[in-house]
């Protein structure tokens, strides 16, 4: 890295606008996985915390989508689940919208009736809705008594109340449940089946969270831009080293005149990108997390190594590919051209 | 060491038909002998020096240095060749903008595996560039810029050296002082030399000089065959 690194000394401002914008490219990229990663936790971290592998919830008609929203499926439908093949244990889940009355405080609150441990009219909450043990609260115009407070999740962006299924009933004002919640044995039927016979969808707890409104278009399109910003980062690497390696064509050639291998060119000019991309990323994730850290006590926001070091790792890689295609001409240069061109 | 070239032919391919840039050409150049390669533009100066350099393979014929045909040897061992017994001087010096004078010969001690600071300041010195090892190539003149060239292309130890045009963008005197130093360096370091040049001028400075028309080498001539009115310098050292 003899030349790579005095070319970088000495072209410091080309250098430095380049890194500047690897850097805010990469800032936007840590920043959506962050913001992708607490909105894909705003809406479906209470799916994920679900008790069981699976969930059964109405086949819609046609060739639609399930979703959490449209299901509803009658009670004895625990049973019939319960009697399939394969099936160890079903359990009723509700879910609804509701809202929570504390006082003079009211909040919008997603109400799971899942929880078996509770007595009628008791209600456990999260932490943040600030509400203390043995407080009387209204949900959904019924009186309930605080039993517990804690496990912070949330689902469709409402913070997630649990009840016991009877609770849930009244609360909803619906005679229905929203699916049931299925425990397979370790060699289970085929999912498929089960549902089939009993006219439902059985389906994993991950593959439900497409079930939960909005999750999907959401990450979907946050994702495309997150690719989006990866694609130009690499186009941008590429068009700098393609423009820096053909200005230094002439020096190359007397380089290689000189007797410097082609892989001593390769080498050097790759690790100069090398410098240059791990300067800029590193900065870029680097202000990323301090912005991600200050931004999460107002938006749904995760900083961790996840969504710091993927995008940083991913970014790395897209910028050197840019760069090894750009800088591949090196090995072309022609020596003959440092002698006085006679033509 | 002798540098031999024999019998060259080097062809460049020209629409349907081949030119031919060197036809039997043939040079011997003894260690610490500089010879200067004359000739019309066109003639073949410069694809003579390509191809003693490694730079191109020529259809027939051979190079020799210290006896062994190296220019039959694969791409990557005739880089070696280059790096470790060929030393180059370019026409415009070709020093890369971004190094020192000091980096533009540390470069070629990295290459050959023997970055010796000392050495280098010591090259610095010979050019008479004391001072100025911490200057890049926009922070000196044209002239002195040609002297770092022929410092860094005596920075490998090279056995055979390689000069195209040294003169052709400086002015009379800073030309002929130049041409000077590259015969003081040639018997000090007895390398063998080629210097390419238009400058008849400067002929006198030469041991042989070799005239090139249409591809091919005339039959050397020392100086004083050459140009015969012209008294040799008092530095001069006496011909056989
Ligand atoms: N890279 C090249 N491709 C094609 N023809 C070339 C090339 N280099 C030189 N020539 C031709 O070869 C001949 C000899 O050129 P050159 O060795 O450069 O002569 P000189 O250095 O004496 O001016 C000329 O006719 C020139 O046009
Ligand atoms: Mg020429």
């Amino acid at each position: 890295m003899f030349i790579a690194l005095r070319d970088l000394r000495f072209a410091r401002g080309r250098f430095a606008l380049l890194g500047a914008v690897i850097s805010l490219m990469t800032l936007m990229v840590v920043l959506l996985t962050g913001l992708t990663s607490g909105l894909g936790a705003a809406s479906v971290s209470a799916i994920s915390a679900l008790p069981t592998e699976h969930v059964a919830l109405a086949a819609p008609p046609g060739q639609t989508d399930p979703q959490f929203a449209l299901s509803a499926l009658p009670v004895d439908t625990v049973d019939r689940l319960g009697a399939q093949p394969g099936v160890r244990a079903a359990r009723p889940l509700g879910i609804s919208t509701s809202r929570l009355t504390a006082g003079d405080k009211t909040a919008p609150v997603s109400v799971f009736g899942t929880d078996s441990s509770l007595l009628p009219d008791q209600v456990r909450v999260p932490d943040s809705l600030g509400v203390a043990p043995g407080t009387e609260v209204e949900l959904g115009g019924q009186r309930l008594t605080v039993a517990a407070v804690g496990d912070e999740t949330s689902f469709s962006h409402l913070p997630v109340v649990h009840t016991a299924i009877g609770t849930w009933h009244k609360i909803a004002r619906s005679e229905s449940l929203t699916g049931v919640l299925l425990e397979l044995t370790a060699d289970p039927a085929d999912p498929a089946d089960i549902g089939a016979a009993t006219g439902t969808l059985v389906l994993t707890r991950e593959d439900a969270y497409d079930a939960v409104g909005g999750y999907a278009a959401e990450q979907g399109s946050l994702t495309m831009i997150r690719v989006l910003l990866l694609i130009v980062s690499a186009l941008v690497v590429g068009a700098f080293f393609t423009v820096w390696t053909m200005q230094r064509g002439p020096d190359l050639a007397v380089v290689r005149a000189m007797g410097a291998s082609r892989g001593y060119l390769l080498r050097d000019a790759l690790g100069q990108a090398a410098v240059v991309l791990a300067l800029g990323t590193v900065t870029g994730a680097a202000a990323a997390t301090g912005l991600g850290l200050l931004a999460r006590q107002a938006v749904p926001f995760v900083v961790d190594g996840g969504t710091v070091l993927i995008p940083l790792t991913l970014m790395i890689t897209v910028g050197i590919s840019g760069a090894a295609i750009a800088v591949r001409r090196v090995t072309t240069v022609d020596p003959l051209t440092a002698l006085g061109a006679s033509r | 060491m002798t540098l031999r070239l024999e019998s060259l032919r080097l062809l460049y391919p020209d629409g349907d038909r081949d030119l031919v840039a060197l036809d039997d050409a043939a040079l011997t150049v003894e260690a610490g002998e500089l010879v200067a390669v004359t000739g019309p533009s066109g003639s073949g100066k410069s694809s003579l020096l390509a191809v003693a350099g490694l730079l191109v393979t020529p259809a027939s014929g051979t190079v020799r240095i210290a006896g062994q045909d190296v220019s039959a040897r694969s791409p990557a061992a005739r880089d070696r060749v280059r790096r470790e017994r060929i030393g180059f001087v370019f026409q415009q010096s070709n020093l890369l903008a971004s190094l020192t004078a000091l980096d533009q010969l540390m470069l070629v001690g990295t290459m050959v595996g023997r970055p010796r600071e000392d050495r280098a300041h010591e090259l610095l010195d010979r050019v008479g560039l004391t001072g100025k090892e911490h200057r890049r190539p926009h922070q000196l003149s044209g002239g002195e810029r040609q002297r770092v060239g022929v410092a860094r292309a005596l920075m490998g130890d090279p056995a055979v050296l390689l000069v195209d045009e040294p003169t052709s963008a400086l002015d009379r005197e800073r030309g002929r002082q130049v041409m000077t130093l590259l015969r003081e360096i040639t018997k000090e370091s007895a390398t063998a030399t080629v210097v390419v040049t238009h400058d008849v001028e400067h002929l006198d400075l030469a041991d042989k000089t070799v005239t090139m028309r249409d591809g091919r080498t005339s039959k050397p001539l020392a100086d004083h065959d050459l140009l015969p009115a012209r008294k040799a310098p008092a530095d001069h050292p006496p011909r056989p």
